[in-house]
């Protein structure tokens, strides 16, 4: 049985550049779901801007009550909307796509989105309209109206079953027999995100259904600590599904830029196995300094269980760019430790936004995050802008950025269109991804001054009592602020491209092999095959001869550097702590 | 022996539970026993470290947890600062501090080197304990009594400020912790917090 034969006849075409099949209801999901993230990002980024020039305590822009009610709608734009509007996306392209085959029950899956849209409209009426000023966790006491926790439920409830269809449409395309084999290790990682997005959103009904009943006045109390605890088991762990879709995508855009090989399915399929395992844990890095848990629990949930989910993410920090230099190798690129990394196509955007994600969520956000989120150094951290510092390098530097890497991809397979603004485009990963290192540095030392996370006026002019921080603290202040902008600018420019290519941009359905052509990345026109006899150069890379490195030695290099990084950061933050006064 | 050479995209024929290189062991090695030494850190700080976000936790009720503060307050209560009262309590005393929209009640007046027991509590919302310059963070979670055993290591004019979203007031919100030494003297080796602001102690 061929895949075309099930469905009705005409409903698949085939991609010029892939040769993948296309179903055209699937194909209006991923751009539905796509397009709304976008907008999600635009109104998110907006905020970022107005919060940033007012953390700025040079510049203070926005009045106190528009800080804090902004400062939610940013949170909801990004963390939520944009990052899971995103997310169904890939789980459309990748269950449907990547596999060749039809979605299971498209209407539902309409149907759904419209749910989500509702949600998303009746959260941000809420939060404008100053009826939800309780930020993005609104911790109990603290009260919005009940419309703003049914908005949650209906987007919760909506992406639960467009989880529950990606897994119907895995078991249509196993059944009809779309594929050869064991499912695309990028299908894996999707899969891996999915599963543990049943279980964030499971946590998310059990927290938000008592919160809303609490809200109508059904229930006289929600504990405010259990409350904590489910929150960000729906909080934090949502975090994870950002990672395991974001290694995907690591994954598929090495794949498609520079041909990196798996190098060992067994190694990058563990360590999905690994997150799902233990990734639901990490709602204890909230709580370490919180008086409702016990050492013991605080010590294995933080660690996720010893460290294991961590352990997965230094396994993808190798196998990453490993199967990136082995897939350049194999095609020629072999002079010395660096040379595939020195003639990788940096002009092409998926490839500069895959390397730039990698690196910085890796060195910044999975060091930063690990550090911080031990028990004990915590409290070092807990609440200072230290913490929006760790989670702005892994979510916005190492999500946001590989989603738009693969955005570029997408742009000229699913939307058929030209990617507009080509120029800007090339170098839109590297005006992001600067502004926000600057931001995420600038965060992470007024951090570490004690600068509070989440707070309108550091300068405490209508306070009781003094305080006056070091004043280096406005040198990182100002860091993040100037970051800020460049970051939002090119956030802006990202949004720009993508809405005058979908909308505007030129049709592309061919993609001649060989060829240049400004707006169609390099990696659809010059595909990076390997030669016919790669098997045999495999073997001669991974020759004993050639020693412990093996066929990447660039890679065990860099990963040693990252190593020696994390230990001297990790170590120095002990020492810090030390200073403080005894506590315990 | 090798895997058939195939990017993430591509569908796997066969089976694919083979073995791994050495360069791709060593790392997966090494990341373990890393892992590890993460783990063992915090049970061994627990044990040799002088820093354990601990303490003595339990339920208790806002409103009675308020009474038992203002009692503390009055019990030892030395002097007042914007209308805040001032409390030294002894040296191993159960210290008690609400925070409250927006404010922490009451001023401590702490013995340097002196061993206290610090009841952190809210009436209301959560709040966040942040003793600055020092940079010391805890949750406040109303209905939870967090007794933490703190012992300072320094005098100063330090202060406590919010650091947990509590309301439109959040960033008005600070305290007032006073360290002096043993002769009742605050020297101040705390450049960063002003000294002698308001009443002295």
């Amino acid at each position: 049985m061929t895949a075309a034969a099930v469905p009705a006849p005409g409903a698949f075409r085939k991609c010029g550049a892939t040769g993948l099949l296309v179903h055209s209801r699937a194909e209006w999901l991923i751009k539905l779901n796509a397009v709304t993230a976008v907008v999600a990002l635009l109104i998110g980024a907006s905020a970022a801007l107005l919060l940033v020039l007012t953390r700025w305590q040079a510049v203070h822009l926005l009045p106190a009550v528009w800080y804090y009610r902004l400062l939610g709608v940013h949170g909801m734009n990004m963390l939520i909307f944009f990052i899971i509007y995103f997310e169904m996306a890939v789980l459309w392209f990748a269950g449907t796509v990547l596999l060749n085959s039809r979605p299971a029950a498209p209407r539902f899956g309409f149907f759904n989105f419209g749910l989500m849209v509702v949600g998303s409209l009746l959260i941000l009426w809420m939060q404008f309209s100053g009826k939800a000023d309780v930020l993005f966790t609104s911790y109990p006491p603290l009260k919005a109206d009940p419309i703003y926790y049914l908005g949650i439920i209906l987007f919760a409830v909506g992406g639960l079953c467009v989880v529950g269809q990606y897994f119907a449409t895995l078991v249509i395309a196993r059944r009809e027999k779309t594929y050869v084999g064991s499912q695309p290790l990028v299908v894996y990682g999707a899969t891996t995100a999915a599963i543990i997005a049943v279980v964030t959103l499971l946590h998310g009904a059990l927290v938000y259904i008592p919160t809303f009943l609490w809200s109508v006045g059904l229930i006289p109390a929600v504990d405010p600590e259990v409350y904590r605890l489910l929150w960000w088991a729906l909080g934090h762990s949502s975090q994870q599904i950002n990672v395991a879709a974001m290694v995907a995508i690591w994954y598929m855009l090495g794949g498609l830029t520079v041909g990196a090989v798996v190098l060992n399915e067994k190694v990058s399929r563990s360590a999905f196995v690994l997150y799902i395992l233990f990734i639901s844990m990490a709602s204890a890095h909230h709580l370490l300094v919180d008086p409702g848990f016990g050492p013991a629990w605080k010590i294995v949930n933080t660690s996720y269980f010893m460290y294991m989910a961590v352990l997965a993410s230094m396994v993808h920090g190798f196998t990453v760019p490993a199967g990136m230099e082995l897939g350049m190798r194999l095609r020629g690129f072999t002079d010395g430790l660096f040379g595939w990394l020195r003639r990788a196509p940096w002009g092409d955007p998926g490839f500069s936004a895959l390397v730039l994600s990698v690196v910085v969520f890796g060195f910044f956000g999975g060091i930063t995050g690990v550090t911080i989120g031990t028990e004990q150094i915590n409290i070092l951290a807990h609440n200072t802008l230290r913490i929006p510092g760790h989670f702005h390098a892994t979510v916005v530097s190492g999500t946001a950025m590989a989603f738009m890497g693969a955005t570029y991809y997408l742009l000229p397979l699913i939307f058929q269109r030209k990617v507009a603004f080509w120029k800007v485009a090339r170098i839109q990963p590297y005006l992001f991804a600067g502004g926000m290192l600057m931001v995420e540095m600038g965060m992470t030392f007024a951090g570490s001054f004690g600068v509070p996370r989440r707070h309108w006026d550091i300068s405490f002019s209508q306070a009781a009592f003094d305080v006056q921080f070091n004043p280096v603290v406005d040198l990182f202040l100002a860091l993040m602020g100037i970051g800020g902008i460049l970051a939002v600018t090119g956030a802006l420019a990202f949004i720009l491209i993508a809405v005058k290519s979908v909308f505007l941009g030129e049709k592309v359905t061919e993609f001649p092999r060989g060829s240049a052509i400004a707006g169609i990345p390099q990696g659809l026109t010059n595909p990076p095959v390997h030669a016919a006899n790669v098997d045999e150069i495999n073997e001669q890379l991974h020759a004993p001869s050639r020693g412990w490195m093996g066929a990447t030695p660039g890679t065990v290099v860099l990963v040693g550097v990252f190593f020696l990084a994390f230990i001297l950061y990790y170590f120095t933050n002990w020492k810090l702590l030390s200073f403080l006064w005894k506590i315990g | 022996m090798l895997t058939k050479v195939h990017t993430g995209l591509e569908p796997v024929p066969g089976v694919w539970w083979k073995p791994a290189h050495k360069a791709e062991k060593i790392w997966v090695a090494v990341a373990f026993v890393w892992c590890m030494i993460l783990f063992a850190m915090m049970p061994l700080w627990h044990w040799k470290g002088g820093q354990n976000p601990s303490g003595v936790r339990r339920r208790v009720d806002p409103k009675a947890f308020y009474a038992r503060t203002v009692a503390f307050a009055n019990q030892y209560k030395v002097g007042e600062d914007k209308g805040l009262p001032i409390v030294a309590p002894p040296a191993g005393a159960d210290v008690y501090v609400t925070a409250l929209t927006f404010q922490w009640y009451p001023i401590l007046k702490l013995e340097r080197g002196k061993e206290y027991t610090l009841h952190l509590s809210s009436l209301d919302v959560n709040h966040g304990f942040s003793l600055f310059p020092i940079n010391v963070n805890f949750q406040v979670v109303p209905g939870y009594d967090y007794g933490l055993r703190v012992t300072p290591t320094a005098t100063g004019d330090f202060r406590i400020l919010c650091n947990e979203f509590c309301g439109i007031g959040h960033h008005t919100m600070v305290g007032r912790v006073i360290v002096v030494d043993e002769a009742g003297r605050t020297v101040s080796d705390n450049a960063a917090a002003a000294v002698g602001q308001g009443g002295q102690p």
